[in-house]
């Protein structure tokens, strides 16, 4: 069970983290929610909840809560740009389905 | 698939829910739009990679428009189409502009609609039709809403977009209107300083005074700003706004020109050597010296050394001019350099060193420099931006704004009544009771003026209404509450109602036009020049009303009861007091008036006392003692 960043988006979240000034790590999860059932969560995270499980990806921490990771087990988030727009993107290997804007998905 | 931002803890919004906000910088030279991604404000290029959006448009014949670099190129060629510096027409009318001789436009002036209406805003004629300073300006912002809706995948809730702090209510008002014609949802205008201020952080620090040194292209703003519980209040504003980087540009064009021994140059070459000029400035901010080539159109060989001692040389004055208005915001803060806590460095031209070598020595400390000048406004805006749009939890943030110059209200005799002072945190509201000054009158004219001044005619007119259907009543009986609000964009709308029937009138001051930034820096010189000459003024206007309500009292009495109650020689003595009264009452000898109406007064003690005693024979004429003690 894990998940993990690319490199290149470890660079920029660590950059984002330190712009920020504080924050512990990276919180991924998901959401029950979106028109095609759920949903990504992507902050900053400043503490470690009790139950969260935690994993390393290129000196960053990464937090998730243990109910939203068996859908997001094996996902590597990525940092890219498309046009004028950047921004993470998630590699998620449980996807089955997902809503043409790629904001929400179904397992 | 769309690409995600990381949010603050808690605040990951829901799918196509994204709360995007922007901060936009519209300048006079160049426009900027930033926002927070990430956590961090940036500033958002276009395809080509650039930051800076020149604020230019230019109307072509088939109707189309350019933005940008291509309308900026297109300057010489199609001037009267291509319009620059549109900001400084927003609210403006054809006589506040000035001198407009040397102008390429083709200004048309709107005439005043009526009698004590403004004239209306200055419009440009272009050969695509007439177009007012607000199309102009939402040219540019539908260009930075396009450029954000790019860069960040999806659509706006919103905007903070700067002002300047002097910006008065039409000024405002208009950027408000040129937004919305670009479809963008103006969360909040924000002082331009405020924004700076912001972007350095300075919200989160200590209290004190700051001071935000702005030069920017073509214009100079100096802002004395106070933090006091997480609100700025400026202070004070200077500047000048025919002096900026360009002038820097302009000595060095002058130096070649003079070096070279050349003639007067074609708009072409001048341009040539203007564009090498602001190369050369930019080089000397990091190097010693810099070598200037060019060919002009005519074959001669341009090929002169610049070292920064000859450039900080010739540009001496220019630096110096910065400090005369500096001194003065201070003098109108009454504040010493010492009591300034921190300077704020905004506006590409304080990259040169020789302007922070200035500004230092004048504070006696080092400016705050380390973000990007011609950004930071913009960066300061987008951190406001993402705070109202509900992107970070905004318990530790509140910042407010403040209003740039008192509101108030007529009153008789030409008088100002402030309604909301100056400096008061915005957004807010006051209200103030006003009563009627003739018997049976029925209706009030409300005139709405801004300023500090004391006497009406010194203060700038934004608005005249009139509240009608007041119940006859006598004088000073009448209750009507006049209430002003201040929106949080330093908008202003008035109410007055009367408060027995609750007759109601209201206007939204969307005045068309208003101050120059002269005016307003030389208003707030002149109110504390002319304290003491407005404390005359106020005492003689106070007395001219009460002489002409005394004298429009004796003459109703004498009409009603002259012949009845006083003898012939009583009566003249009445009237010689009235005329004299009367031959006093234009002049401006306020201890005349005084003597004159006790005079009056005394004149009429007698008379007084015996129309008392008729009306009250009249009252209790023909009636039993029992009716009148119930």
């Amino acid at each position: 069970m894990s998940v993990s960043l690319t490199e290149s988006a470890a660079k920029h979240v660590q950059n984002f983290i330190t712009k920020r000034g504080k924050g512990v790590g990276l919180r991924l999860g998901v959401k029950t929610s979106g028109c095609s059932g759920m949903a990504y969560k992507l902050e900053f995270a400043d503490e470690v909840a009790s139950d969260d499980l935690t994993f390393e990806s290129h000196g960053v921490t990464l937090l998730v809560d243990p109910k939203s990771l068996p859908y997001i087990n094996g996902m590597e988030l990525d940092y890219t740009r498309e046009g004028l727009n950047e921004g993470f993107k998630f590699n998620n290997p449980n996807v089955k389905d997902q809503c043409g804007c790629g904001e929400s998905f179904k397992v | 698939m769309a690409l995600l931002q990381i949010s603050e803890p808690g605040l990951s919004t829901l799918p196509h829910q994204h709360r995007l906000a922007v901060g936009i910088d519209l300048g006079t030279t160049n426009s900027l739009v930033a926002t927070v991604r990430n956590g961090i404000s940036v500033v958002l290029n276009d395809e080509q990679g650039r930051l800076l959006l020149p604020s230019v448009v230019r109307y072509l014949e088939d109707g189309s428009v350019q933005v940008g670099e291509s309308a900026q190129a297109a300057q010489n060629l199609d001037p009267s189409n291509t319009i620059v510096s549109a900001k400084r027409f927003m609210g403006r009318g054809l006589k506040d502009i000035g001198d407009v001789s040397g102008s390429p436009y083709r200004f048309v002036d709107i005439p005043s609609t009526g009698s004590g209406q403004a004239p209306g805003m200055v419009q440009l004629r272009t050969v695509a039709g007439v177009k007012s300073p607000v199309e102009v300006s939402a040219e540019i912002l539908k260009q930075l809403r396009a450029r954000a809706e790019a860069s960040l995948g999806g659509e706006l809730v919103g905007a903070v977009i700067t002002v300047p702090a002097y910006f008065d209510d039409a000024q405002r008002q208009a950027t408000k209107d040129a937004a919305r014609l670009a479809g963008i949802n103006v969360l909040r205008l924000l002082n331009e300083p405020t924004a700076a201020a912001i972007a350095y952080g300075l919200d989160n620090a200590s209290e004190g005074v700051y001071a935000v040194y702005d030069l920017g292209g073509g214009t100079f703003d100096i802002s004395i700003l106070r933090l006091s519980r997480g609100v700025f209040e400026v202070l004070a504003a200077n500047g000048d706004s025919a002096l900026g980087g360009d002038d820097f540009d302009h000595r060095i064009y002058c130096w070649l020109l003079a070096q070279n021994e050349l003639p007067p140059l074609n708009p072409h070459d001048t341009r040539l050597l203007l564009t090498r000029a602001r190369a050369a400035k930019e080089e000397l901010t990091e190097h010693a010296e810099t070598r200037i080539t060019a060919v002009l159109s005519g074959g001669e060989i341009i090929d002169n050394l610049l070292t920064q001692q000859v450039f900080h040389e010739m540009t001496r004055n220019l630096v110096s001019r910065t400090l005369q208005p500096l001194r003065r915001a201070l003098r109108d803060a009454q504040l010493t350099v010492e009591e300034v806590k921190g300077v704020v460095m905004v506006g590409g031209a304080t990259r040169m060193p020789q302007v922070q070598r200035a500004v230092a020595e004048f504070f006696g400390q080092t400016p705050l420099t380390n973000l990007d000048p011609d950004k930071v406004v913009a960066l300061g805006a987008a951190i406001q931006a993402n705070v109202l749009a509900g992107n970070r939890s905004g318990d530790d943030w509140l910042l407010l704004d403040v209003l740039p110059l008192s509101l108030g209200i007529e009153i008789m005799g030409g008088l100002t009544e402030k309604i909301v002072p100056r400096n008061s945190t915005i957004p807010t509201a006051r209200a103030q009771e006003f009563t009627t000054y003739k018997d049976g009158q029925t209706a009030m004219s409300v005139h709405v003026v801004q300023g500090e001044r004391e006497l009406v005619a010194d203060c700038r007119s934004l608005a005249r209404f009139e509240l009608r259907g007041i119940p006859p009543m006598v004088a000073g009986a009448a209750r009507i509450r006049v209430t002003y609000q201040v929106d949080a964009d330093g908008l202003l709308s008035v109410s007055a109602r009367e408060m027995s029937r609750g007759v109601e009138a209201h206007i939204t001051v969307k005045p068309s036009y208003g101050l120059s930034d002269e005016e307003v820096t030389r208003m707030l010189a002149e109110s504390n020049a002319h304290a003491a000459d407005d404390m005359r003024a106020r005492a003689l206007r106070e007395q001219q009303v009460e002489a002409r309500q005394l004298l429009e009292a004796v003459q109703n009495a004498l009409d009603e009861d002259g012949t009845a109650l006083l003898a012939p020689d009583e009566r003249a003595a009445i009237q010689d007091g009235m005329a004299a009264l009367g031959a006093v009452l234009p002049g401006s000898d306020l201890p005349a008036i005084k003597r004159a109406v006790s005079k009056l007064n005394e004149l009429t003690v007698a008379f007084a006392q015996r129309r008392m005693d008729n009306n009250v024979a009249r009252a209790l004429g023909g009636k039993k003692l029992s009716d009148l003690e119930m």
